[in-house]
């Protein structure tokens, strides 16, 4: 907002108390910073391929659980050292950008995958146990209630 | 807008600027970008969502255990975090207003983002000779789509690069062409988190499945 | 190969209703260029308007286009009534089925995308910055690029109208029906290009309105002071850039499976169709929200305008929106609880539905409490607006019924469905732009709007709407279910009938409010107003009408969010020296150049006319770049045209008092 005007403290009336100062336009990283980033990415990298391509760990399902975990670290560190990600630059809009598109993306993929995951369960043949014979007429009556024993089965 | 109203009741309230505020110009061009880079994003989430609901439909062709190569995908990884790091060694050279030393450090990360490129290229070529191209199954369409949107995101910041490699020749570091750096260097980093995404749900998952 | 697929059989020749109006078409536009050569306006038009950054004209601009396109969509609805009127007894009606199919297509796309979407984006184009005390928006040469992109898209559709066909699929194109198999002429990659190339523009344009209301509010304009139509502006500008990147993506995977043989949506090697449906939806409902809440801002303005007060429950009312922005991303399914998730899923998503109608509900309220004893000016904008608070509510209460699934399985993809969303959008959308258009048209031109000629509309509209859905309403609950071409139960006619009347009435509320522009813009002189007809409250009116290209003088300073209502009490006086030179960004061909190539893409890839394709491809990248080694975008006016501005304004005040 105001912020943007140069000589809006002259005034000083109503700012919001987060538009407060001056933000210089982006943060910036210094080299020891990126250094810190730089090493940290190739460890939360280097570690992921290494227990996939060696199996350490023998059991995938631990093994996707902890990648995982190390891919949202990653993104973690890249969004701080090397995008300069913090709740301050922009007067806070860069972030709250961000949180809602991390809400939108977790919403796409979760509800796609919620919703898809159960209309194949009632509507392909193959993959509904109870399902007999024409599926259409079907829907209403017995599948419903297979879904709701599915819904534990989900995130 | 306590002391605001204080002062209304003690003095007239001054209702415009005597001076024309000088609105910087390109104040909102990094916002402005972010929200694009946001916008992106969701075009990402919905690739990535794609390939969630239909990557295991492999219609009896083959899966990610045959297609891929991990060692390759891991090259291809360093390359991108390499060029972050020089993309960031570029930033700061340009904070000291070092053109040559800018120039030098644009240059080594669009070599990087080409051999990037080109070992994707190289990756894509060997799938679609061993019959497992786009068309081959739901699952081969939603990789190739998400890697592949990936990669047309890379050749258009590699464009981008050597466009402002040329401004900045021409030009120097003016304020606009730092504030187009500025841009570019999100847009880079930005594409190393989505490849994050990448590697972690497409490759290592799917060799892991 | 030179023109792709593009041949003499693509021409509609053996349809004469087509023929018919590519002659009218053709004469038409041969008389526009000629009238337009004839009295030397291109030039004018090329400098004032089409590379005009201004955001004042740009917005205009969209409203011309929506209104242009609003006559084409609603001359499709004509002819879905009177074929559906017809077509009993076994008569086929006068449509074959072929081109009933492209004209329940063409209708729906055109009334979201190309009507609504560039009214709602003209009118926050025109007003936002006015009201947040800014010069223009944050990226003015993006804004004009969108325009033209959006000008684009809709060149595309029409074009479709001549040469081959549109899709005939329904205006969301599910496949597999939209897939190559099913259709594989030119219908759905008109659809898919034209909504490409708008689509852009739309995401854009969003981008480029929150930057402005973030960035560019006037000094002292804190979040909470912003005007209650500028935060609803800034929350359907959110819901743009966080949905269509998703109608983007979805489109992008329905055509490589048109064009590269992907099986995503197909029915064979994997596919599911229904994974469209789930995509499309996700940005499908954030878009109905997109569309009606700018026009909550214009109902909040103009009820607390037209009754005198500071609207009621300012914080609830912004908070409502933000609640409405966010519950919009979780409802999606209840478009398809048919299609079979279960209960599970389908109750989740049917109780969010029902929740979004609390902030809704609360919103009414705040209207009524606005004008509970208010001295209420019964003006156009505000009948209008008591008939949306009327129509809305019942086409709310519809919605709330579509919402609970038992009932949505019977009620689905019937003609309930098809009352229950015009419902809406005409009693929500169409009505507040018409409450907007009769409200700031004098913000824009400096002369009212004919109070007869908006009166009859006005009546038209109402009598013509309700006639017109209510009996779809009642065959929807006898089970008819919509885009039929024939019927065979002849007791069923009669409400096609009504239903008829209803639309030639609404057509002579169109005919009147075309009336009421004519005779409004004839008599000019006689309606003339000074900067602030109807006694406003917020900052867009404090400057003249038309505002001078600059906006305002001086940069106001905001202490409260009616603000001009509150420099108005507090005894502002206009300053009369001190002007100084105004920084402004200036004008550029570049954005028409590039909408034009986009556009030239697009044509090229649905006639498969792939070196067109690829060239005009590399013309826009290229000039995009050639674009960006234009580093002189802005110019000062000149200190002496500020004052010469505004000492005229300050001898027209003086004569009006």
């Amino acid at each position: 907002m105001s912020d943007a005007i140069h000589p809006h403290d002259a005034h000083g009336h109503g700012h919001d108390s987060h538009d407060h100062g001056h933000h210089e336009e982006g943060a910036h990283g210094t080299f020891g910073s990126y250094m810190i980033g730089f090493g940290l990415s190739v460890i939360l990298t280097a570690i992921p391929f290494w227990l996939v391509m060696s199996n350490a760990l023998g059991d995938p399902r631990l093994t996707g659980i902890i990648i995982i975990a190390f891919a949202a670290v990653q993104v973690i560190v890249h969004m701080i050292y090397f995008l300069h990600m913090n709740t301050r630059v922009e007067g806070g809009w860069s972030f709250m950008a961000m949180a809602l598109t991390l809400v939108l993306v977790v919403i796409v993929l979760a509800g796609s995958t919620w919703v898809m995951y159960h209309m194949n369960n009632n509507m392909m043949p193959h993959a509904a146990m109870d399902m007999t014979g024409d599926m259409s007429s079907e829907m209403n009556a017995g599948h419903d209630m297979s879904t709701m024993a599915n819904m534990s089965e989900m995130p | 807008m306590s002391s605001a109203t204080a002062n209304a009741q003690a003095a007239p309230r001054a209702y415009h600027l005597p001076e024309e505020p000088h609105l910087h110009e390109g104040h909102s061009t990094s916002l402005g970008f972010w929200m694009y880079l946001m916008s992106d994003c969701l075009i990402f989430a919905i690739l990535f969502a794609t390939y969630a609901v239909l990557g295991g439909n492999f219609a009896g062709g083959p899966g990610p255990k045959d297609l891929f190569e991990l060692p390759l995908i891991a090259i291809n990884t360093a390359m991108l975090l390499f060029s972050s790091i020089t993309y960031g060694f570029a930033m700061l050279a340009m904070e000291k207003n070092r053109v040559s030393a800018t120039q030098g450090w644009l240059f080594v990360t669009l070599l990087f983002g080409g051999a990037f490129l080109f070992i994707e290229l190289y990756e894509f070529s060997n799938l679609i000779h061993e019959g497992a191209g786009p068309g081959r199954s739901a699952f081969l369409s939603a990789f190739f789509t998400l890697v592949g949107t990936h990669g047309l995101h890379v050749t258009f910041g590699s464009i981008w690069l050597i466009t402002l490699m040329v401004q900045v020749a021409r030009k120097g570091l003016i304020p606009a062409n730092k504030r187009r750096l500025l841009c570019l260097s999100m847009f880079w980093h930005f594409l190393d988190v989505i490849w994050i995404g990448v590697f972690t749900f497409v490759y290592l998952m799917g060799v892991l499945r | 190969m030179i023109f792709g697929r593009l041949t003499w059989d693509s021409f509609p020749w053996e349809e004469p209703i087509v023929v018919a109006t590519f002659c009218a078409v053709v004469l038409g536009g041969a008389a526009v260029v000629a009238a337009l050569t004839y009295f030397k306006l291109w030039g004018y038009l090329w400098k004032e308007w089409f590379t005009s950054v201004d955001h004042k004209k740009i917005g205009i601009m969209y409203m011309v286009l929506g209104l242009i396109m609003f006559l084409r969509g609603f001359a499709d609805a004509i002819m879905m009534r009177l074929q559906q009127a017809l077509a009993f007894n076994g008569s086929e009606g006068y449509l074959n089925a072929h081109h009933y199919d492209q004209v329940f297509t063409a209708h729906g796309v055109i009334m979201i995308f190309f009507v609504a979407m560039p009214f709602i984006t003209g009118l926050m184009n025109y007003i936002v910055p006015l009201q947040i005390g800014a010069r223009d928006v944050s990226f003015p040469f993006l804004n004009n690029f969108s325009f033209w992109m959006t000008t684009g898209g809709a060149v595309l559709v029409m074009a479709s109208l001549f040469l081959g066909e549109f899709a005939q699929t329904g205006w969301l194109a599910y496949p597999p029906l939209s897939g190559i198999d099913y259709s594989p002429a030119t219908g759905v990659d008109y659809y898919i290009w034209a909504l490409q190339v708008a689509g852009v523009g739309t995401t854009l344009s969003g981008i480029n309105l929150i930057a402005t209301i973030v960035k560019m509010r006037a000094p002292g304009m804190s979040l909470m002071k912003m005007p209650v139509f500028t935060w609803t502006s800034l929350c359907a500008n959110i819901l743009i850039v966080a949905s269509f990147p998703i109608l983007t993506a979805t489109l992008i995977l329905l055509s490589l499976d048109r064009y590269a043989g992907t099986n995503f949506f197909t029915n064979d090697f994997g596919g599911n169709p229904m994974m469209y449906v789930n995509l499309i939806w996700i940005w499908g409902h954030p878009e109905v929200y997109i569309l009606i809440l700018p026009l909550f801002g214009v109902f909040s303005e103009v009820t607390s305008t037209f009754s005198g007060k500071r609207l009621f429950g300012y914080t609830s009312m912004v908070y409502a929106t933000c609640c409405i922005m966010v519950l919009s991303y979780l409802v999606w399914l209840h478009h398809f609880f048919t299609m079979g998730s279960g209960a599970s899923v389908n109750s989740f998503f049917g109780i969010t539905t029902m929740i979004i109608s609390i902030p809704t509900g609360a919103k009414l309220f705040n209207w009524l409490f606005t004008m509970y004893r208010g001295r209420v000016r019964f003006e156009l904008p505000m009948m209008w607006t008591v008939a949306f608070m009327l129509t809305f509510t019942v086409g709310g209460m519809t919605g709330v019924m579509l919402a609970v699934p038992p009932a949505d399985f019977v009620l689905h993809n019937s003609l309930f469905l098809i009352a229950h969303f015009h419902n809406v959008i005409i009693g929500g959308v169409l009505f507040g732009l018409f409450a907007a258009i009769n409200y700031w048209w004098p913000k824009a031109f400096g002369f009212k709007l004919n109070e007869f000629w908006g009166k009859v509309s006005f009546w038209c509209w109402q009598v013509g709407f309700w006639m017109a859905f209510t009996p779809l309403y009642i065959l929807g609950f006898m089970g008819v279910t919509r885009r039929m071409r024939v019927f065979d139960d002849p007791s069923l006619q009669i409400y096609f009938v009504i239903a008829a009347i209803g639309a030639a009435i609404v057509a002579a509320g169109i005919g009147a409010m075309l009336l009421q522009f004519a005779i409004s813009i004839w008599k000019r002189d006689e309606l003339k107003v000074e900067g602030d007809p109807w006694d406003g409250r917020t900052l867009e009116w404090a400057t003249s009408s038309p505002p001078p290209e600059y906006n305002f003088a001086f940069t106001p300073v905001v202490y409260d969010a009616d603000s001009w209502a509150d420099m108005k009490k507090n005894g502002y006086q206009r300053p009369l020296t001190g002007y100084q030179a105004i920084h402004m960004p200036s004008d550029t061909g570049s954005g028409v150049i590039l909408a034009a190539l986009s556009t030239i893409c697009g044509f090229a890839l649905i006639w498969y006319m792939w070196w067109l394709a690829a060239l005009s491809f590399v013309g826009i990248v290229g000039f995009a770049i050639f674009h960006t080694f234009n580093y002189k975008r802005d110019y000062y006016i000149p200190v002496e045209d500020v004052t010469r501005t505004e000492e005229e304004r300050t001898r027209i005040l003086a004569a009006g008092v």
